[in-house]
């Protein structure tokens, strides 16, 4: 029996959707503010740590991690609506790659059970 | 929190904080620039206790070895004992043997060092001089081909260390050069990626390193390189790119202008804007980029957004040192 991430096609997966997923959510002006810094490349990898997770992949991730990451954007009004914009671009991501819509369901679930964390709820 | 002492005083570290900023909390001075890890000003030596991985991971294998580290990029997670570096283990004396003004505001140096230096092009070096002011800087010598070091030095209005190269340094005489450090660097196996350079002012220099380094290693695609200035008397390589254009049918050079009227074979506007809107889709392009921070960014950005990978994106801004 194979993970998710195994299914989805593990690290190469992830490489693949990272740039796609990046490039949507920085045209986004409704949420690109919350993404943009003075280095890029940490943002990147950073987006690529989350896609690892959310696609199931091994990380460190844990809630109160997340909190923490989050807490200055939160402060700066990062909301349920923003979280949702990423969500979309996330679904829209895969879809763009053809991921079967059953594993885009799991991703989603993954990626859903952190808003509590992220929104600082 | 752990003690980091220095010069035989303990200065307790706070939550989260690098050793640097717990050295400039306290007013310590100790030599540092970019505080990202890249220029390496703010290497210092561990004497005791353990630097963080993370701190040691872009330094030299011997370097590691020897115990030193990056201030800006480590949080210590036990007590440690640190002082400056030691000169003979990260400085090679290297010895002027040009010095030639290539415009009103930009001087070529040429050097050669005791002991040979290894550097891919696009490296740079950090120069220290006797009062100990430290600064890096591109080398634009392809090693292949070119006897000597170089590195192009612009004369900044604020600039203490290129108003003393410019006025007090000269051929014959010797200057510290620690180094090569950087990334941006020409990547060999994929010869026929076209190559978009962008870069302002004196962001030139790693530019041309990397132009002649690829064209030296049989790279096929096309290279199309702007360089950005504001006025036609700092286009300080124009005869030198224009000659490389002739000669080899994929390279591309664009002189373009943003702060006065232009006439003849040169562009109007500033080289990012120039370069984005003659060539909207980068999906494949392997891009670099050298200069001002504020054009790196952006243009870093808009390359990704006009489909470059982010990975095949390889920036070198300028730091400008706080005083």
């Amino acid at each position: 029996m194979s993970t998710l991430f195994e299914k989805i096609g593990g690290e190469a997966a992830v490489d693949a959707a990272v740039d796609i997923f990046y490039r949507k959510v920085l045209s986004d002006d409704s949420i690109s503010h919350f993404f943009e810094t003075t280095d890029m490349e940490a943002q990147h990898a950073k987006q690529k740590s989350f896609l690892t997770m959310a696609f199931g992949g091994p990380n460190n991730y844990t809630g109160t991690d997340m909190r923490a990451a989050h807490a200055p954007l939160v402060a700066k009004g990062l909301n349920e609506s923003h979280f949702n914009a990423v969500a979309g671009h996330l679904q829209a991501t895969l879809e763009e790659l053809n991921v079967p819509a059953e594993l885009i369901a799991e991703v989603m679930a993954i990626a859903g059970s952190t808003k509590d964390d992220v929104l600082g709820l | 929190m752990p003690n980091i002492t220095y010069q035989g005083k303990a200065y307790p570290s706070q939550a989260d904080e690098t050793v640097l900023d717990a050295l400039r909390r306290n007013a310590v001075p100790v030599p540092f620039s970019c505080r990202a890890g890249s220029c390496h000003s703010c290497m210092l030596l561990c004497q005791e206790g353990g630097a963080t991985e993370r701190s040691q991971k872009d330094l030299k294998p011997a370097l590691k070895k020897l115990n030193y580290f990056l201030a800006c990029q480590c949080v210590p997670e036990k007590d440690m004992t640190i002082s400056l570096p030691n000169d003979e283990d990260v400085y090679v004396s290297a010895h002027c043997v040009e010095k030639k003004q290539l415009s009103p505001t930009v001087w070529r140096f040429r050097f050669d060092t005791a002991v040979p230096m290894h550097y891919h092009a696009g490296q740079f070096v950090n120069l220290k001089n006797e009062m100990g002011w430290l600064r890096s800087y591109s080398l634009s010598s392809l090693p292949t081909e070119d006897e000597h070091l170089e590195i192009q030095v612009r004369r900044m209005p604020q600039g203490q260390m290129s108003h003393w190269l410019v006025d007090d340094f000269d051929v014959g005489m010797h200057i510290e050069l620690g180094g090569p450090n950087g990334h941006c660097i020409y990547t060999d196996g994929e010869p026929e990626k076209p190559i978009l350079m962008v870069g302002t002012g004196t962001g030139l220099a790693p530019l041309i390193g990397i132009l002649r380094d690829g064209l030296h290693q049989g790279h096929s695609g096309p290279i199309h390189l702007y360089h950005g200035v504001r006025t036609a008397d700092e286009l300080y390589l124009h005869d030198t790119l224009s000659e490389l254009a002739e000669q080899n049918s994929n390279v591309h050079y664009y002189a373009c202008i943003s702060g006065e009227d232009v006439t003849g074979e040169v562009e109007a506007g500033r080289a990012a804007d120039v370069a984005m809107s003659e060539h909207p889709d980068l999906k494949g392009w392997r891009i670099f980029l050298c200069g001002a921070p504020e054009m790196v960014k952006a243009m870093r950005k808009n390359a990704f957004l006009a489909g470059a990978s982010m990975p095949e994106i390889s920036a070198d801004a300028f730091t400008v040192p706080e005083h």
